[in-house]
């Protein structure tokens, strides 16, 4: 494809992601929202946050991943362990790389 | 303050924008408009998906509204720290907004909650994080096809390890609890049934909706 065209095409794609998400705080904020729309907006950084992170660790190529073989599910529960006693973002992180990385080394894959 | 909340997000944006800077030189995109992708777009998972599009030869539009619908659920992000951002001048909302990511939106939100929102901590975290994702895209390109296999490092975990540890920190009540398990196993349901693209945003409406009817129902029951 043209660098050109590719240029305009990133240019719509630029607006097209700025827009969702620039309207709302542009515009909610500055007004006292109905008590019911603040409840639920409460529960909407779990619920994404969820949605995004449970296909990541339990579905691989269209298909629910139980077998020993899926790290990413087997690392998610000292990850978790470690959050829950630590609230630590980094330390979560890296304990959870180094069990991925460890895992991979020991079992090759 | 503020570098610190951002080092999570560096340590996953890198890595990925290294594999989207090799990936769009092999979809043949001009390192100029590579980069210019990571500066205005600023979208991880749809820049990839892009990249995919482009070296298909799909006609932009098509790209155009794909990006579109893998990046609606900002909107819903946007609209869940709204109320928070109350004392916010226009042109720092307009800034914000421009930087909101996953990653972003995932740490603040955990801060505003316990903190409230601090204007110095937000943009350096939002600075720092999109500086990582240019930095990472431009690797990308310099390093190319010089890198060998990262898998043994297991950078691909630090984005998956950030959000259980955000989604803990987030548990203030059983029924945040209760509503990240409906949303994630209904997210992926949505997957599993072929719904690619908007399951995300369709998980997120209905979870968020189940939440807020829990609470009232426990509310009746104990009153």
């Amino acid at each position: 494809m043209d660098q050109k065209v590719i240029f305009l095409t990133i240019l719509g794609m630029a607006l097209v992601t700025y827009v969702p998400r620039l309207l709302p705080v542009y515009f909610l904020s500055s007004r006292s929202l109905p008590p019911l729309v603040v409840d639920w907006l409460r529960y909407v950084p779990v619920a994404v946050l969820a949605a995004m992170l449970f296909p990541s660790l339990l579905v691989e190529e269209g298909q629910v991943a139980l077998a020993p073989s899926n790290i990413f599910l087997w690392a998610a529960f000292p990850t978790f362990l470690v959050a829950w006693k630590t609230r630590s973002l980094f330390g979560s992180v890296v304990v959870g790389m180094v069990l991925v990385a460890a895992a991979r080394y020991v079992f090759g894959s | 303050m503020g570098a610190n909340q951002a080092l999570p997000i560096v340590l996953g944006y890198v890595p990925i924008g290294i594999a989207y800077g090799i990936l769009a030189q092999k979809a043949g995109i001009s390192p100029a408009n590579t980069l210019l992708m990571s500066v205005i777009v600023f979208a991880g998972s749809s820049q990839l998906i892009a990249v995919g599009l482009f070296a298909a030869g799909v006609p932009p539009l098509s790209i155009i509204l794909t990006t579109f619908v893998v990046n609606l659920r900002h909107m819903l992000m946007s609209a869940a720290v709204a109320p928070y951002l109350k004392c916010w001048r226009k042109v720092e909302l307009a800034a914000f907004a421009y930087e909101l990511t996953d990653e972003s939106f995932a740490v603040h939100s955990a801060r505003f909650v316990s903190y409230g929102p601090n204007r110095a901590e937000v943009f350096t975290t939002n600075i720092i994080a999109q500086a990582a994702w240019v930095l990472g895209t431009w690797l990308g390109i310099m390093v190319g096809g010089l890198i060998r296999d990262p898998k043994p490092l297991a950078l691909d975990y630090a984005l998956p390890a950030m959000f259980i540890a955000l989604l803990v920190i987030l548990f203030k009540d059983r029924v945040q609890i209760a509503v990240a398990l409906l949303t994630g196993i209904l997210a992926m349901g949505l997957l599993l049934a072929g719904v690619n693209q908007w399951n995300v945003i369709l998980a997120t409406i209905v979870g968020a909706t189940l939440g807020v009817g829990i609470e009232k129902w426990i509310k009746k029951s104990s009153s």
